[in-house]
């Protein structure tokens, strides 16, 4: 079942200062899918276009980001609705926090540092559907933060007396609240150290396993992706590149950015030299013609400098955009 | 620097307003030279003459002509605003940088002299200065020791601005190039530094003129010097507005919104110009 | 230079901070006894591996003379660091001695061209006499890290990539022709793509300027890849060095342990044994206070040693270890070297 349909999504940032406008190409003409009961992972480096295209998602596009084309249409089950076209009323009362919830790198920003974690839970579940019962509430409070598996002695703290880890499982109770359909965790570990990296991770996988609802989970980390997630789309200069099964991601890649992304990772135990690709990611404010690798491609073709490749379907759940494997060279 | 003028002037319009107002107040103070009467003689002209053609503001009670002599006193207001701001300028900056950067004991002897001088009260002091010195204020002693009293503020805000440059990476890049500890101030942290300058500068620039407005009000100014200020201490005088001479009154008022207008809408339009982040955005970041 | 110089030696090192007022409050031991050293004639990648508040940074501040011991003393080709006073002094150690920082759009001023540091650099260090000369040695450094000063001549820092000003951060940290660079963190802010690159590189200038670099990260991967040694810190004490091989390869330690499998491995097929449960401690943890070894509240293999006594460093398969699981049996007669705090009361 498809929780999520995304097709060609185009969202641009528009900035004019001083008489000079400038057009970033942030998401250029995604299509993607997200389905129930699945961790979908966004993978790509600094600047591809994945934090707007979170944006776009979960409904927060705000001047100068606006989207030129394309729709985002959820299917909530009870409720349909189109994302880019959704009310900020609607919006507020019946998508945000209970269908689509937000966890974020260091989450000092959603936990209130001078309220303590308990009162935040009020604070969020009191504007959504209000709170009959104080008590009741706090003992359903306990009892959430129990099932998943945080000692419920961290409602009565305030944010700065946890620990980073502690706190960024906070911000997962949190978001876990009201069982929402598609919880967006956005690099949720990249602050963290390996084993507190670890252990939020886990609580993560654990969570989507037992409510079987949807994470899209985005992180550069591509180590995360093998270990955490379903499905991996790689994006690269605002489009994706590539997406399959996690498996054959990491065993089978097609893409060469892939391939490259994968094979580069150091490996504890693995001492053979890795090499680098040259180059550097595209300014998207003016990506290259074609297919934006090829000025990185170690196997770039005329054709990749002038068409842009089109997303081929190499099984129900693999696809890949590229000329090489089109043409079957790859 | 003329194409950075003509941005502003094509994309901002504060900075169009501004530069109109900053116009007038510059020509008007240039017109002081080929002024037909001294603004320190009375009666040169019939008294109490509603504007007219021949006086574009009016004549006062004192039988000058009001356009002729806020020529003056706008130039002279002016003056007083450029000397204190150059005196506390060079204070605040000196102060702020050396204590900012050295850290140390520079910097808390610098900053307790710098805290005297934030809770001293400065219009009682003034006002007491200006009773001591009576006549014998003129314009530039005035405008050395409003320089003198209103760094302290600016001096912090520099410092606190140079203790979290101080910290930040490229500083210890400048240090590992062997870079002396001088230059470091000067390149690396001046750009920064500097937007604070700026809007400090005029912010000073008007609170001198303001100040010296106050004290020519309570008359304690040396009152035959043409400003704004004693502008209106002299209509006050005259009791201008009982005999019906509004003119007087409102001819200081209006130049002094010019003039104020003009200064605070250059220093935004300037401000935000100047701003690393904004000069970040027009060099491409 | 005859064998077995020191070219860098860290000697007991201890660095406290006190934390809270002056009545109320506690010793913080950032850096805690810590002893090691690289030598002049082996030019090699040392690694300084730990999680965040493990000390390394301090301990790189203290190598970088930025910060000075409380107790034990840093020694850098014969010389005392606490002896370095005058600028002279201070040039001639850095020309000898050279950082590369973290954020590489941090290194360098956002509003002045990057090339104006090398330039800087070249004519500070002696390198050059006039503004000509240094950008040919601006070029050349360059040249050692793949760039030239054509790609980079008036440019402004955020008119590169990261990867890109990162390794112009390298060729300006070369200019002084130094023998030790310290790292700290160089790769962790710069993108996959682009993060071999660097890492390589340090291998290269290792290899063919026979120039040794301190590796400080939090990265077991990258510092597996590319060091000869590796100290793993733990709040402030070292408690496993050796050869990367031994010491990542296999580790000893319980906690090096743990850390070692918490890595994620890039590869789908090994999802189980990094699934399985570990327990964490739900506020910051008060480990730096700990008497006896700082990993025993955490430990699975925890004994009434170690609580209260410090294990001492021993030798144990091919590596450097504090830990009593490996104490053949003798209990050990040290006491704590270093007075530690008492965060835990304070």
């Amino acid at each position: 079942m498809s929780l999520m349909q995304m097709e060609d999504v185009r969202a641009y940032y528009r900035t004019e200062a001083y008489g000079i406008s400038r057009s970033v190409r942030a998401v250029d003409g995604v299509s993607l899918e997200l389905l129930e009961n699945e961790i979908y992972g966004v993978a790509g480096e600094s600047s591809c276009g994945k934090t707007t295209l979170i944006k776009v998602i979960s409904g927060t596009v705000k001047p100068p980001l606006r989207v030129e084309s394309g729709r985002v249409d959820f299917n909530f089950g009870d409720f349909e609705v189109d994302m880019l076209k959704i009310s900020p009323e609607d919006m507020r009362q019946n998508v945000r926090w209970k269908e689509i919830s937000y966890v974020m790198q260091g989450s000092m920003s959603v936990l209130n540092p001078v309220r303590k974690i308990s009162r935040t839970f009020e604070d969020i579940v009191g504007t959504h559907q209000g709170i009959p019962d104080k008590k009741a509430f706090r003992e359903q409070m306990r009892e959430h933060v129990m099932r998943l598996g945080l000692p419920p002695d961290v409602l009565t703290l305030y944010p700065h007396q946890l620990s980073g880890g502690m706190r960024q499982r906070v911000a997962i109770a949190l978001a876990t609240v009201f069982h929402p359909s598609l919880i967006i965790a956005d690099e949720p570990t990249t602050a963290l150290d390996v084993v507190v990296q670890r252990g939020v991770l886990h609580m993560l996988k654990d969570i989507q396993a037992e409510s079987a609802n949807t994470v899209l989970l985005v992180t550069h980390d591509l180590a995360v992706h093998a270990n955490v997630a379903d499905r991996v789309g790689i994006m690269y200069a605002g489009r994706i590149v590539e997406e399959g099964p996690t498996q054959t991601i990491f065993q089978a890649p097609r893409h060469p950015y892939t391939e490259h992304l994968i094979n580069s990772l150091p490996v504890i135990g693995d001492k053979t030299v890795k090499k680098s690709l040259g180059g550097a990611p595209p300014n998207l404010a003016d990506p290259p013609s074609g297919c934006r690798f090829h000025p990185r491609c170690p196997l770039a073709m005329d054709r990749c400098r002038t068409e842009m490749p089109e997303m081929i379907m190499l099984s129900e759940r693999h696809r890949v955009a590229c000329h090489l494997v089109e043409e079957g060279r790859a | 620097m003329l194409t950075v003028f003509r941005d502003l002037f094509k994309y901002d319009g504060r900075f169009r307003v501004a530069f109109i107002f900053l116009l007038l107040v510059v020509i008007m103070s240039i017109l002081t030279i080929v002024s037909p009467y001294d603004p320190k003689k009375t009666f040169m002209v019939p008294a109490d003459v509603a504007p007219s053609l021949k006086y574009p503001f009016g004549t006062n009670s004192r039988g000058q002509d009001l356009f002729w002599w806020m020529t003056f006193a706008v130039r002279n207001s002016l003056i007083l605003g450029i000397i204190t701001a150059i005196v506390s300028r060079i204070i605040a900056i000196f102060v702020g940088m050396v204590s900012g950067y050295r850290g140390g004991w520079p910097d808390r002897f610098l900053m307790s002299f710098n805290d005297s001088f934030v809770v001293l009260p400065v219009l009682p002091i003034l006002i007491l200065l200006s009773f001591l010195l009576r006549g014998r204020m003129n314009l530039w002693a005035l405008g050395v020791v409003l320089g003198l009293f209103g760094w302290a503020w600016d001096g912090r805000l520099i410092r606190s601005q140079v203790l979290s440059l101080k910290e930040r990476a490229f500083t210890r890049t400048a240090v590992y190039s062997g870079t002396r500890p001088l230059l470091i101030t000067m390149r690396e942290h001046l750009p920064f530094v500097l937007p604070v300058v700026f809007a400090t500068t005029i912010n000073n620039m008007l609170w001198a003129i303001g100040m010296e407005v106050t004290l020519s009000v309570l008359g304690l100014s040396d009152v035959t010097l043409p400003t704004i200020g004693t502008a209106i201490y002299w209509a006050n005088q005259h009791q201008a507005l009982v005999a019906g001479v509004w003119w007087w009154l409102a001819t200081p008022i209006v130049v002094a919104m010019v003039l104020f207008l003009g200064l605070y809408l250059f220093f935004s339009s300037v401000n935000e110009f100047i701003d690393p982040r904004t000069r970040l955005r027009r060099i491409g970041a | 230079m005859s064998a077995n110089e020191k070219l860098l030696d860290v000697d007991h090192v201890t660095v406290s901070f006190h934390i809270g007022s002056f009545l109320a409050g506690g010793q913080l031991v950032a850096v805690n006894d810590v002893t090691f050293a690289l030598y002049a004639d082996k030019p090699e990648i040392y690694s300084i591996a730990g999680e965040s508040g493990s000390g390394k940074t301090t301990l790189a501040n203290v190598l970088l003379h930025d910060l000075e011991p409380t107790e034990g003393k840093v020694t850098f080709e014969g010389r005392d660091l606490s002896t370095l006073k005058s600028r002279r002094d201070s040039m001639q150690f850095m020309a000898k001695v050279q950082p590369v920082f973290q954020n590489p759009f941090e290194t360098f001023s956002p509003l002045r061209r990057v090339e104006e540091y090398l330039v800087e650099t070249a004519m500070q260090f002696g390198r050059a006499k006039n503004r000509r000369d240094a950008a040919k040695v601006a070029d050349e450094a360059l040249h050692q890290v793949g760039l030239s000063l054509a790609e980079v001549s008036r440019r402004y820092p955020h008119e590169l990539s990261g990867g890109q000003i990162q390794r112009v951060s390298v060729a300006r940290a070369l200019i002084p022709n130094p023998r030790l660079i310290l790292a700290d963190e160089p790769v962790s802010m710069v993108d996959a793509s682009l993060r071999m690159a660097i890492v390589n590189l340090f291998k290269k200038l290792r290899d063919e300027q026979k120039v040794s670099v301190i590796y400080i990260t939090h990265d077991l991967a990258t510092a597996y890849y590319i060091s000869d040694r590796i100290a793993i810190m733990l709040r402030g004490v070292v408690v496993e060095s050796g050869p990367v091989e031994n010491v990542l390869g296999n580790p000893l330690h319980p906690y090096t342990q743990l850390l070692q499998e918490s890595v994620p491995k890039p590869a789908a097929t090994e999802r189980e044994q990094w699934a399985q449960h570990i327990e964490l401690g739900s506020t910051e943890v008060r480990e730096y206070g700990r008497l006896g070894c700082k990993y025993a509240g955490r430990c699975p293999h925890v004994m009434d040693v170690c609580k209260t006594k410090v294990p001492p460093e021993q030798e144990v398969e091919g590596r450097t270890i504090r830990c009593f699981l490996y104490n053949d049996g003798a209990m050990p007669e040290t006491a704590s070297p270093v007075q530690t705090g008492n965060l835990e009361t304070a």
